[in-house]
């Protein structure tokens, strides 16, 4: 039950051989006991593993899109409704854009330092940085 | 400059990066474990595409693909009462509650998936019996009340766990637990009515209401895991910033959350040694039985096989609209290349 997030704490795995099942629960115990009866095996990685989609909310009018996480789709029109239906069950968006995660072009994250270092001694770029116009007026 | 130039198109493909030498790659993990420690240091976060020691990757990877199983199988127990629900507001709520639980899972096989682990392995593992999900979705839902008591306990005790998980040092992590505990609320609050509701009805339904809370009461509390001095990897993953506080600390404060919620409901918790201890300002509770916890969590618990069946039995049936959902889309690009062509 790490579930909830306990990384030491053992979860529970299936009971390969067995105890009875509580068929107090429900009624469906029956029907699951024979699908298991008849050797409902998961069919498995089926071999057509869909795409990744990074998912981008505007949770109102006048505010950009936001990254909100991402999920798999056959196709842009299927990857829209699943993203509708995952991400914005709650009005949590007027728009949304899905885009294939391999389409992204990322910075390489080994190279933090060089590639943002730019700025770096540039504070003349900051209005902070111009101190004799303090107590002038609407400057 | 000539204006060819302006775009800057290699001439040749760029050269092929060789294998990195073993010195390379040891200079490489020495800056990549002095930046994590910074990183841990200042209490920051870590992301997908950082180096990260290799056990941090393990440890998070099970832990979030468990996280999502748990989601996952976790819908079944409700799931079995929608259609039995008393009325239809509370079918509406209990179905919305468990398609967040089935939006939870998806969540977090998204930030599981960050650290390299394909989807469909991780659904796989779960339905080959080899990947672990919490315990306490073995146990059954027998009335309607354990709707109430499972939102108020269940949910209640998930959100203990998972509120300071918002925190946890790697990011997509985080993330999906900060959109997670947003939606939690509501299924502890619905849980608490449904129990308000039986309480002030009549005996017979005040006692099925008592009734769910004394079954759910102690696995409920051995959600937040086995106590401090039995928990051996809790250290490293404070250490990591993954986990915030320990087991009993976590307990302890549920139990005392759980202990001023039960009056309000009429009912009480099925233990007597629950107090508030003035000394060290914690809540403290009776003994709960670790041998059955371990018992479930080695898959002997109530209904483990029965949640197994059912998660491979709902991949079976669902294998139909995965096809045709690819076969749609192949048949759409074939459309679309053939018109371009025409163009
Ligand atoms: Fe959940
Ligand atoms: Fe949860
Ligand atoms: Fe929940």
């Amino acid at each position: 039950m790490t579930p909830h997030g306990n990384p030491e704490f053992p979860a529970s795995t299936a009971d390969s051989g067995s105890r009875s099942i509580d068929k107090a629960e429900d009624q469906s115990a029956d029907r699951t006991n024979a699908a298991a009866a008849a050797e409902i095996r998961p069919t498995g990685v089926t071999g057509n593993v869909w795409p990744i989609w990074e998912v981008f909310v505007r949770s109102s009018r006048g505010l950009s899109h936001v990254h909100a996480g991402s999920l798999h789709a056959p196709d842009a029109a299927m990857a829209l409704r699943n993203a509708r239906d995952l991400y914005t069950r709650r009005n949590e968006g007027v728009s949304i854009w899905v885009v294939p995660a391999e389409a992204i072009a990322s910075s390489d994250p080994d190279s933090k330092g060089s590639f943002f270092e730019s700025p770096q001694g540039k504070d003349y770029r900051h209005a902070t940085y111009y101190t004799k116009s303090e107590g002038v007026k609407h400057l | 400059m000539a204006s060819q130039t302006l775009q800057s198109v290699p001439a040749e493909p760029s050269p092929v990066r060789h294998e990195p030498s073993p010195e390379d790659a040891a200079r490489r993990d020495a800056e990549g474990q002095a930046y994590f420690d910074k990183v841990m240091a200042e209490d920051s976060r870590i992301e997908p595409r950082d180096w990260m020691p290799p056990a941090y990757r393990k440890t998070l990877l099970r832990q979030i693909s468990q996280h999502a199983h748990s989601e996952i199988i976790g819908m079944q127990p409700e799931a079995n009462w929608i259609s039995r629900a008393p009325s239809l507001k509370r079918k509406a709520i209990l179905m919305a509650k468990v398609q967040d639980e089935a939006g939870h899972g998806l969540y977090l096989y998204s930030a599981a998936e960050t650290l390299g682990q394909p989807r469909d392995q991780m659904m796989q593992d779960l339905m080959d019996g080899k990947a672990k999900y919490s315990s306490i979705f073995n146990y059954p839902a027998r009335t309607w009340a354990d709707m109430g008591a499972i939102g108020w306990m269940v949910d209640g005790a998930a959100i203990a766990n998972q509120v300071p998980l918002c925190r946890a040092s790697f990011g997509p992590y985080g993330r999906a637990m900060v959109r997670v505990c947003k939606e939690e609320s509501f299924h502890q609050r619905q849980g608490f009515e449904i129990l308000l509701e039986l309480s002030h009805g009549t005996p017979e339904q005040k006692q099925m209401a008592q009734d769910a809370v004394n079954r759910w009461y102690a696995p409920a509390l051995m959600m937040f895991g086995p106590p401090d001095d039995d928990s051996p990897n809790s250290k490293q993953s404070m250490a990591w910033n993954i986990k915030r506080f320990s087991n009993d600390e976590l307990r302890n404060r549920f139990v005392g959350m759980m202990m001023e919620q039960v009056k309000v409901l009429g009912l009480t918790l099925p233990d007597k040694d629950i107090r508030f201890n003035e000394e060290t300002k914690k809540w403290e509770h009776g003994p709960l039985d670790w041998a059955e916890f371990h018992e479930v969590l080695a898959g002997r618990g109530p209904c483990n096989a029965q949640r197994l069946e059912r998660r491979r039995e709902a991949h079976q049936n669902g294998a139909w609209v995965r096809e045709a959902a690819a076969a749609y889309a192949e048949k759409q690009a074939k459309k679309q290349a053939e018109k371009e062509f025409a163009a």
